[in-house]
């Protein structure tokens, strides 16, 4: 079935808003009243205008029935809610929810709002024995994305370099912000002296852990025009794939979902990667940015290294990524600080902005790469 | 005391697959449909029917990929870092998570691998050494 392009344009981010990030020890509900006020006030909207709130069930913690405590936190009675489990791709995920089911008239203006706490609270999901096989000492997303990146250097012979490449962009761009947990720049001389922590990553691939929240608003274009939202960033497209949770029964690690996700979401939006302009992508691990980068269609499977060398993914460069530090270095949240990054760089405000942006591609990935799914935003 | 080691599964279907490995069998299951798969499972997952059996494996196959744990997620393996962890994919097909029982540094990928039962507290794991 062809994807609907007729949603190209249709609907906007209206609003967005964040708490701090880092080590906060705060419960998640005042992190969402905090992210979700902030967002309905960018959007120039009150809550009464909210008929729909969606959250990504928090790792820290996990209750039943928590997508309408969060409602009930924020004293909205929605007509559509809930938790979603579907790791770090949810956020972009619960953007397209809101659409489709704004799109068949359920509702109207959607809080999509993420909250959580693992740097304070309980960090147990993250090192967690892999099921059965934990008496092998399988444990933590870092066993699974290591196994990947492993099998992406014998596979393609990818060197250090690339590695490097992109812990170290995140990382300028990330020092450059000053909302970010880490403002330590990275130099090669650093990186490459990393310690192991699960070879063949060291601790500059892995991303931080981070408490924190953060929303948005959306709504169709046309509502936004009503409620007279004073920039909204139109959403050209998106697009989702899902694959094995066991890694041992994948086909291949080495292909992610980022492929069928993102060729959804670039025939969505009519455009293709070289019409990309900045690019906001999940970077768990410096493995998960190089293979999403290749999946997307920006260089030939196992060419990566050539495509992210001389700075390409520094501001100034060929395709400036993360230009806010991502999660490697503006905070270990899932997903949404990429998807805020994106709105400020397409309306002009972003701290590092690359001039003239008109086209940002943002990824989210859950799991050890699961799930994936793609957002394309553009300026009109 | 010594710190006890991560607990295993044990549904009835993986306690049929350890109770193999304590007699020194590596066992994969095989559907009516011909389909083959490790880690156990219940049903099928391309025919969705439950109409398997277990066969014994041949216990050989290749390295396709591992990694090197430099810190301990569990207190168990405290004094075992550092230890890889490796997928192996048997010549029957289906792959496992696993540990070679080799220096890591002399991993190579799609080197030959052979089963090895291995002892560890009560149970008995499906460990591989590398083929000479």
């Amino acid at each position: 079935m062809a994807t609907d392009r007729s949603l190209r344009g249709r609907y906007v981010i209206a609003g967005i808003g964040a708490t701090a990030f880092g080590k906060l020890g705060r419960d998640t509900l005042t992190l969402h009243a905090e992210a979700a006020s902030k967002a309905l006030a960018d959007a120039g909207v009150g809550k009464d205008v909210v008929d729909a709130v969606f959250v990504k069930t928090p790792t820290s913690s996990k209750e039943f029935m928590y997508g309408q405590r969060v409602a009930e936190a924020l004293g909205i009675a929605p007509r559509w809610g809930g938790a979603w489990d579907q790791g770090g791709a949810a956020n972009i995920t619960l953007i397209a929810f809101a659409i489709m089911a704004i799109e068949a008239g359920q509702c109207e203006v959607a809080l999509i709002s993420y909250a959580d706490n693992p740097r304070s609270g309980n960090r147990g999901f993250y090192e967690k024995a892999r099921g059965h096989d934990a008496a092998y000492g399988w444990f933590a997303a870092m066993g699974g994305y290591g196994m990947i990146q492993r099998r992406h250097m014998i596979e393609h012979g990818t060197p250090l370099a690339a590695f490097g490449a992109v812990a170290m962009a995140a990382r300028r761009h990330g020092a450059d912000n000053p909302n970010a947990q880490l403002r330590k720049p990275l130099s090669w001389d650093d990186y490459s002296a990393s310690a192991f922590l699960v070879d063949p990553i060291r601790r500059d691939d892995a991303c931080l852990l981070s408490d924190g929240g953060a929303a948005v608003v959306v709504m169709s274009a046309k509502r936004a025009r009503q409620l007279r939202v004073p920039s909204p960033v139109p959403i050209l497209g998106f697009g989702e794939g899902q694959t094995t949770c066991d890694l041992p029964l994948r086909a291949s690690l080495t292909t992610t979902e980022a492929v069928r996700s993102g060729r959804t979401a670039f025939e969505m939006a009519g455009v293709s990667p070289r019409d990309v302009s900045v690019a906001q992508l999940y970077d768990c691990f410096t493995i998960t940015v190089l293979m999403t980068l290749e999946d997307y269609g920006f260089c030939e499977k196992g060419r990566v290294a050539d495509f992210v060398a001389d700075g390409a993914l520094e501001i100034g460069g060929r395709l400036p990524f993360n230009t806010s530090g991502g999660l490697l270095s503006e905070t270990g949240t899932p997903g949404m600080q990429l998807i805020h990054e994106g709105v400020r760089q397409l309306r002009g405000t972003a701290n590092l902005q690359v001039p003239g942006a008109d086209v940002c591609l943002v990824s989210n990935q859950g799991g050890i790469m699961h799930t994936h799914a793609t957002l394309i935003l553009g300026s009109d | 005391m010594p710190t006890q080691s991560p607990a295993l599964d044990t549904d009835t279907i993986h306690e049929a697959y350890l109770a193999g490995l304590a007699e020194g069998r590596l066992s994969l299951q095989v559907c009516v449909c011909g389909h083959r798969w490790l880690p156990p499972r219940a049903s099928c997952a391309e025919c969705l029917a439950s109409k398997w059996t277990w066969e014994p494996a041949q216990g050989s196959g290749r390295l396709k990929s591992w990694v090197v744990y430099h810190v301990a997620f569990h207190e168990s393996f405290r004094e075992r870092v550092p230890y890889n962890v490796a997928i192996v994919e048997l010549d029957e097909g289906p792959r496992l998570i696993t540990n070679i029982l080799a220096d890591s540094a002399a991993l190579r990928a799609e080197a030959k691998v052979r089963f090895v039962p291995s002892r560890q507290g009560e149970h008995t794991l499906a460990r591989f050494e590398l083929v000479a």
